[in-house]
């Protein structure tokens, strides 16, 4: 057995690696239900987040061919990212349970040594109210960081707020 | 009904802490709040697959337009296993890096040494069947940075790894062994156990060196294993 090697900050010039392409995940032609994810993220004094790295994950649809179902985006220097996706569906839960749509987003950036990890959810989704990890946050204001809201046609924003009032719920990994 | 299997938690102090206040960058960028402890799902627990048809490899940093970059070339060579020993195969790792003067070639870097027209710092490759890759680049240069007086990064490269999972992302560094710069950086330092700290160097390897040509360097990396009990069990 061994341990897993230690993580160490992407840093500002990750760019370097930096393929604008890879924020739309219909680049290879899926079809579906289109939308854009965006959002905005501060650090503990607001300030904008000018040089992430955020990656997009989703289970559902299946990545296949035409969908890779993992995006990355920089942050511009607004600190705003964009993707766009297929809007996800319900995937399984633990035991009998069902999640509700929702991505996960790794968010990478100096100053962050290991990634942070959280997800973003669709407001008004019925299956919201039975999803096991939101429940687990019983505070609403906290809840609603992971909430994405409607921001124009098939567009949807969520901000992530690093530190401080507001503040992002991050999730283990 | 979910039958995917999770991620093991990582050992205790083998990751680092992201409120590291010898790092001044950390300060403003750390949660405050604790992070929710939830188990993995398939959301977690599965990941991209990269395909070299679409993220084609590039495995020599030191030609551009076939011109040879400034520096003394190397070859870094390394396997990929998981916390059960088993190796890695075909996952796609992204490597970055300062070139031999110690500059990115990105507009956010400013420091006072010589851009080389010849090198842009960027490679990828994908591992082989038995976790195994290697690709040749310059050996990058040490550089300041405003962190505390008088700050220096050692030399280093930047790595990013995926492996099976959304899990088992991990961006690291390699550092070089004897580089008296290690002992100051806060960076390496945020690793709070010294033996974890210390994989992140990796070590000169005569088999690896070919004759005539360039030194080479071995850096082996873990990424997360399984959990022993699928989930939903």
């Amino acid at each position: 057995m061994s341990i897993a090697t230690a993580a160490q900050t992407i840093g500002p010039f990750w760019h370097l690696i930096e393929d604008k392409s890879l924020a739309d995940l219909t680049r290879f032609g899926a079809t579906g239900e289109v939308l854009t994810l965006t959002g905005r993220i501060t650090d503990g004094e607001g300030n904008p987040v000018a040089d992430a790295c955020v990656e997009l994950w989703q289970a559902s649809p299946a990545a296949d061919e035409r969908f890779p179902g993992w995006g990355r985006s920089a942050t511009d220097a607004t600190g705003t990212f964009r993707f766009t996706t297929l809007k996800p569906g319900p995937v399984p839960g633990r035991g009998n349970t069902q999640q509700a749509p929702h991505f996960a987003i790794n968010i990478l950036a100096r100053g962050i040594i290991t990634r942070l990890y959280t997800r973003a959810y669709f407001q008004g989704e019925a299956l919201n109210e039975a999803d096991p990890l939101l429940n687990l946050i019983e505070d609403p204001g906290r809840r609603a960081t992971l909430i994405a809201l409607p921001d124009g046609p098939s567009t949807w924003r969520m901000d992530i707020r690093l530190q401080g009032e507001g503040e992002t719920v991050f999730i283990e990994v | 009904m979910s039958d995917v299997t999770g991620f093991r938690p990582p050992a205790p102090g083998s990751q680092p802490e992201n409120d590291t206040p010898t790092y001044g960058s950390t300060r403003l960028r750390h949660p405050t709040r604790p992070l929710i402890a939830f188990p993995h799902t398939i959301t977690e627990a599965t990941g991209p697959a990269f395909s070299p048809r679409h993220f084609p490899a590039l495995a020599d940093l030191t030609l551009m337009d076939g011109k040879a970059a400034q520096g003394e070339r190397i070859i870094v060579r390394g396997r990929i296993t998981d916390e059960d020993d088993r190796p890695v195969p075909h996952t796609m790792v992204e490597i970055w890096q300062a070139n031999a003067a110690g500059r990115y070639n990105h507009p956010g870097d400013q420091h006072d040494a010589p851009l080389d027209p010849h090198f842009k710092g960027d490679g990828r490759v994908f591992t082989d069947a038995d976790g195994w890759y290697q690709f040749t680049t310059i050996k990058p240069g040490a550089y300041p940075w405003r962190n505390h007086k008088n700050a220096w990064r050692p030399n280093h490269i930047h790595f990013s790894y995926f492996g099976p999972g959304f899990a088992t992302r991990l961006i690291t560094q390699m550092y070089f062994p004897g580089d008296p710069l290690l002992a100051i950086d806060p960076i390496f330092h945020s690793v709070p156990d010294e033996a974890a700290r210390n994989r992140l160097i990796s070590s000169f390897d005569l088999d690896i060196t070919q004759p005539e040509w360039a030194l080479g360097y071995r850096f082996d990396v873990v990424l997360r294993g399984r959990a022993a009990t699928p989930m939903g069990v």
